[in-house]
């Protein structure tokens, strides 16, 4: 059972998007998302838009999934037209999920290919797709990098097989070596995607985890804390107390050993739950969505954002599928966000960033509550003398605390 | 079986003789209500197709809580052997706050149907005001209601009831005011029964006030019971306690809707209206004469409402102040009873300090606040009134904790009651407990029927305000039923407990006790506090102190983490979704200094564990 879409005003069929959208488009950056919403099995922690064979039936088959994104990706191509944005070439793709890699590489350099035709790539290009350890193989990330991807994010979570078990993750932890080989062969940047927080998972097993990572030397590591969504399997289990219930201070203490062994090994956080080993490791996709760039988000359940309207593709692929057979916008709701709105998520999502928020951008509450972050040790003093609200090490950890304290009542 | 009247009685110019003012006595939830309605539909002034259920309690809050807050008279005229006769139904309130009410509708009465319910018994508050109209004269006709219900027990309860006022068990009236069984042969008991009104229709009027009633359209509405002389509409009136003179625009009875006459004579019962606005000019049990040819003295009885119990009254969100300024200035115009004045807390900002007559006009009057101006409220934990002496021999009155002064003080004196208290017998072990745990000094007990006693007690007020009631129901598992009345005062030796948060006293959790229960109040309440206060950026020491003696303390771990990891593929509006929730939490607190304090931690604080965990079953 998928998370639940927004409430949002109704989309046109046509895909166009209103003025706002289309003002200042020529100077933004523009990426692609591509949701592919399969896996082997589902995992019992996970609340994403994304089915098994099973659970899927008839009616949207993995075999035909890749033509309907690919169809997608045209009409997108025109609505974007017909609506006035500029035409720019993308600057990051990203392919996620589900699990992107259970379909066949072609499939992925196909879509992939289709986008370059309706877009193009910019010089340089991102191109990432998201991967299980055991669902790839040397010829198939190879493949990938032939066809135009620059990089592959492993969804590793831990090193620890107790803990794989809780989250109901299939793959050996054996497997992730020879994954991250296999990608560096095919000359690809590799991520490593690591959880922390499982009901079970002692601090110990946590730092077992960073160091069998650390000792593959990705270019990049996300460490995302565990979050028990209503609905699914894991959240069952610990309302019939099969498994522990975590609390927050587990959470604080694992990501402060995060930042103590990532920053030993050269790294450093460019996002709250995001490291990268040089600035040019930084993904660049996932800093559009904290910057609040343009992306089309193309797939069921898919997020997009344009110049300050956000829209999202209905969620079921036989759904989206059928939409697209008829030539209208897999859309099933967007939001044209009023400035106000504007404003609060650009606080909300920049401030998350090791960049941080310029003090001279925030209101006047805003600014005047950075005094107060600083006594209380959310923002680092010195680069709030230059005029850059900068999340602390303990920020980060109270990095809702001080969005709020930031933003007007 | 008697028929409906044909003829109803003129109102004004009604024989004394054909005159039959009563009212009925009975327990929250026995019935009282649905059988007046079955009386009013059986003597014809409200037609079938009109009925709804309970017409006599107009408020909502009335209805759903079951209970009578404001009384009112109905004529209705009854037929018996061939008399028209005018039968006045006085609606009494059925609860222990309202006592001196009670008291004055009983005094407008010669005689009182004593309800009860033929499946639970009599209960200790039918008791104390079967106790009143004893007191007062009235005959009594005693009636068993709910007889339909398969629980009811006639006999058992026929029995106790004849073993409390005399008589055999089979006088008592079998009656069911669902069904209307029995209800047209209690009607003609009271005609045959209750004695006429007896006063002297050439003297000077005198007319007792049993009630008065705030009415947007018609200002203030006031029932009276007429004693000697006349009272006609255009006159000049006096009240006699004020001297306040008005004229009577309009002068009738109910029945039930009101109906201009010509005039009330003696014996009767019926409405004044002069056009005042504000019930205090038309206080219960003051005396209406006639202004031109007044009465040399006024009828007996009359007392000023005192209030018994204090609480500060808070709007959550401050910019609401004005609106419950507003909102307490029209309550007050139909509430002689309610008093109040402004008052500035620390940790709450403005509100008042209310007194109440008890407990549950307390929650009546915050229900109705809530309720009928749309006000979310604090309330603070109830104070009785004390009595300071200083050692300079100077008294001062202290009803909020917040005002105790501080040092030098030679005495202190508190309010005492007399309770009743009614349960089965199995019960009086806890009972004593509860009441001795309390510093109650037990005056006697007496066995009503077999298993059922009374248990009487003298007790400080301050220990029955609180939580009292809700422990006596859960520990007599609802049987238990109280009353108490105002029983002087006693030097006692109490201290206030102040609370801090983060060294900053929270006036809203001090409290007046009893120095043995001081150091058991200070850990319940930071105990309870360290549970209730979210954890902050910040870690936030919780202490109880007396003066400058900290007697117990706690402390709230500061929050470490308060950050969603995921951006949920993109879906940045359920991000900023999350955030404005967030928000809008946040706007549910009340700052305290830096601490953020849930309005829930105020009422979770505020009320005892015992009635909570009752609340949860």
């Amino acid at each position: 059972m998928p998370s639940t879409l927004p409430l949002g005003e109704p989309a046109p069929a046509d895909g166009r998007l209103p003025p706002s959208a289309v003002a200042g488009s020529r100077d933004r950056a523009f990426g692609l998302y591509v949701h592919i919403p399969f896996c082997a099995v589902r995992c019992g922690y996970c609340d994403f838009n994304t089915y098994t064979a099973a659970e899927l039936g008839g009616g949207a088959s993995q075999a035909s999934y890749a033509l309907t994104v690919e169809r997608e990706l045209e009409f997108a191509g025109g609505a974007l037209a017909q609506s006035g944005i500029a035409q720019r070439a993308l600057s990051t793709v990203f392919f996620g999920g589900g699990t992107p890699t259970l379909l066949p590489s072609q499939d992925l350099s196909r879509v992939l290919q289709t986008a370059k035709n309706v877009w193009g790539l910019e010089p340089g290009a991102e191109v990432t797709t998201e991967a299980n350890p055991d669902s790839v193989t040397p010829e198939s990330l190879a493949e990938l990098a032939r066809a135009g991807f620059t990089r592959v994010s492993f969804g590793m979570q831990s090193a620890v097989p107790h803990v794989l078990a809780v989250l109901d993750r299939t793959h050996a932890p054996e497997r992730v070596p020879l994954a991250v080989e296999w990608a560096r062969a095919a000359g690809l940047k590799v991520s490593l995607d690591l959880i922390y927080g499982t009901p079970g998972e002692e601090l110990s097993d946590w730092e077992s985890s960073l160091e069998a990572a650390l000792t593959l030397e990705p270019d990049h590591l996300s460490a995302y804390a565990l979050i028990i969504e209503d609905g699914t399997a894991l959240a069952r289990r610990i309302r019939r107390g099969e498994v522990p219930m975590v609390d927050d201070d587990d959470h604080a203490d694992k990501y402060e050993i995060a930042e103590n062994m990532l920053r030993g090994a050269g790294m450093s956080w460019y996002e709250v739950s995001n490291w990268a080993r040089t600035g040019e490791d930084q993904c660049r996709h996932n800093l559009a969505y904290w910057k609040g760039h343009d992306w089309w988000g193309a797939g069921p359940g898919a997020h997009s954002h344009m110049g300050g309207t956000r829209w999202w593709n209905v969620k079921h692929p036989a759904a989206y599928a059928q939409r697209l057979d008829t030539g209208a916008s897999p859309a099933a709701g967007r939001e044209i966000l009023d400035e106000t709105a504007r404003y609060v998520e650009d606080v909300l999502l920049r401030s998350r960033l090791a960049e941080g928020y310029l003090v001279a951008g925030l209101q006047p509450e805003g600014r005047h509550a950075v005094a107060g972050l600083i006594a209380d040790g959310l923002i680092e003093p010195a680069d709030a003398f230059k005029g850059v609200v900068r999340l602390s090490g303990r920020g980060r950890l109270l990095a809702d605390a001080v969005v709020r304290r930031l933003l007007p009542n | 079986m008697s028929p409906m009247a044909r003829t109803a009685p003129v109102p004004a110019a009604t024989d004394p003789a054909i005159i039959r003012n009563f009212c009925i006595i009975a327990h929250i939830d026995h019935g009282k209500s649905t059988l007046a309605d079955r009386m009013l539909q059986l003597t014809g002034v409200v037609e079938q197709r009109d009925m709804k259920a309970q017409y006599l309690d107009r408020m909502d809050i009335e209805r759903e809580r079951g209970i009578t807050i404001k009384s009112q008279a109905v004529r209705l005229p009854w037929e018996l052997d061939g008399v028209s006769y005018a039968l006045n139904m006085i609606d009494t309130p059925g609860h222990v706050d309202f006592t001196y009410e009670v008291s004055r509708s009983l005094a407008a009465c010669e005689g009182a149907i004593l309800l009860v319910d033929a499946a639970q018994g009599i209960e200790a508050q039918t008791l104390a005001n079967l106790y009143l109209a004893m007191e007062n004269d009235l005959t009594i006709i005693p009636v068993l209601n709910k007889i339909d219900l398969p629980a009811a027990q006639p006999e058992k309860y026929a029995a106790e009831l004849a073993n409390l006022i005399g008589g055999n068990p089979e006088d008592v009236l079998l009656v069911s005011g669902k069904t209307g069984v029995g209800v047209e042969a209690l009607l003609d008991k009271i005609v045959r029964d209750l004695p006429s009104p007896v006063g002297d229709a050439n003297a000077p009027a005198r007319a007792m006030i049993f009630d008065s009633v705030y009415d947007t359209y018609r200002g203030v509405v006031t029932y009276v019971r007429v004693v000697d002389g006349h009272l006609s509409p255009r006159e000049r009136i006096q009240m006699m306690s004020t001297r306040a003179s008005h004229e009577l625009l309009e002068i009738g009875v109910s029945s039930p809707e009101p109906t201009p006459s010509k005039g009330l004579g003696v014996g009767e019962v019926g409405y004044l209206i002069t056009g005042v606005k504000d019930v205090r000019q038309s206080k219960v049990g003051d005396t209406v004469t006639n202004l031109a040819k007044p009465a040399a003295a006024s009828l007996s009885g009359y007392a000023d409402a005192k209030p018994m119990v204090f609480s500060g009254l808070y709007p959550l969100d401050g910019a609401d102040y004005p609106v419950l300024r507003d909102a307490l200035e029209k309550l007050m115009l139909n509430d002689a009873a309610l008093i109040y004045e402004p008052e500035t807390s620390a940790a709450l900002g403005f509100g008042f300090r209310v007194g109440f007559l008890g407990l549950l006009h307390l929650e009546i009057t915050r229900e109705r606040l809530e309720r009928e101006y749309n006000l979310s409220l604090i309330s603070t934990a109830p104070n009785v009134e004390y009595e300071v002496t200083l050692e300079d021999k100077n008294v001062v009155h202290v009803t909020n904790p917040s005002e105790y002064p501080v040092g030098k003080i030679a005495a202190v004196r508190e309010p005492m009651v007399s309770a009743t208290i009614l349960a089965p017998n199995e019960f009086v072990g806890a009972i004593m407990e509860l009441c001795q745990s309390r510093r109650g000094v037990m005056g006697g007990m007496d066995y009503l029927s077999e298993d059922r006693v009374e248990i009487r007690y003298r007790l400080p007020l301050a220990e029955i305000v609180f939580d009292f009631f809700d422990i006596l129901k859960s520990r007599t598992r609802g049987y238990g039923s109280l009353d108490w009345k105002a029983d002087g005062d006693q030097v006692a030796d109490l201290v206030k407990v102040d609370i801090m948060l983060q060294g900053e006293q929270v006036d809203a959790f001090s409290a007046i006790t009893h120095r043995d229960k001081a150091y058991a109040y200070g850990v319940m309440m930071t105990g309870k506090l360290r549970e209730l206060i979210p954890r902050q950026q910040f870690e936030v020491p919780i202490q109880a102190a007396i003066g400058s003696r900290i007697i117990a303390r706690e402390s709230i771990r500061a929050i470490r983490k308060d950050v969603l990891a995921k951006c949920y593929g993109g879906d940045i509006t359920r991000k900023r979704k999350l955030l404005e929730k967030q928000k809008e939490g946040k706007k549910r607190m009340k700052m305290v200094g830096r601490v953020e304090v849930p309005q829930e931690a105020f009422i979770a604080a505020l009320s005892s564990d015992e009635s909570k965990d009752k609340a949860k079953k």
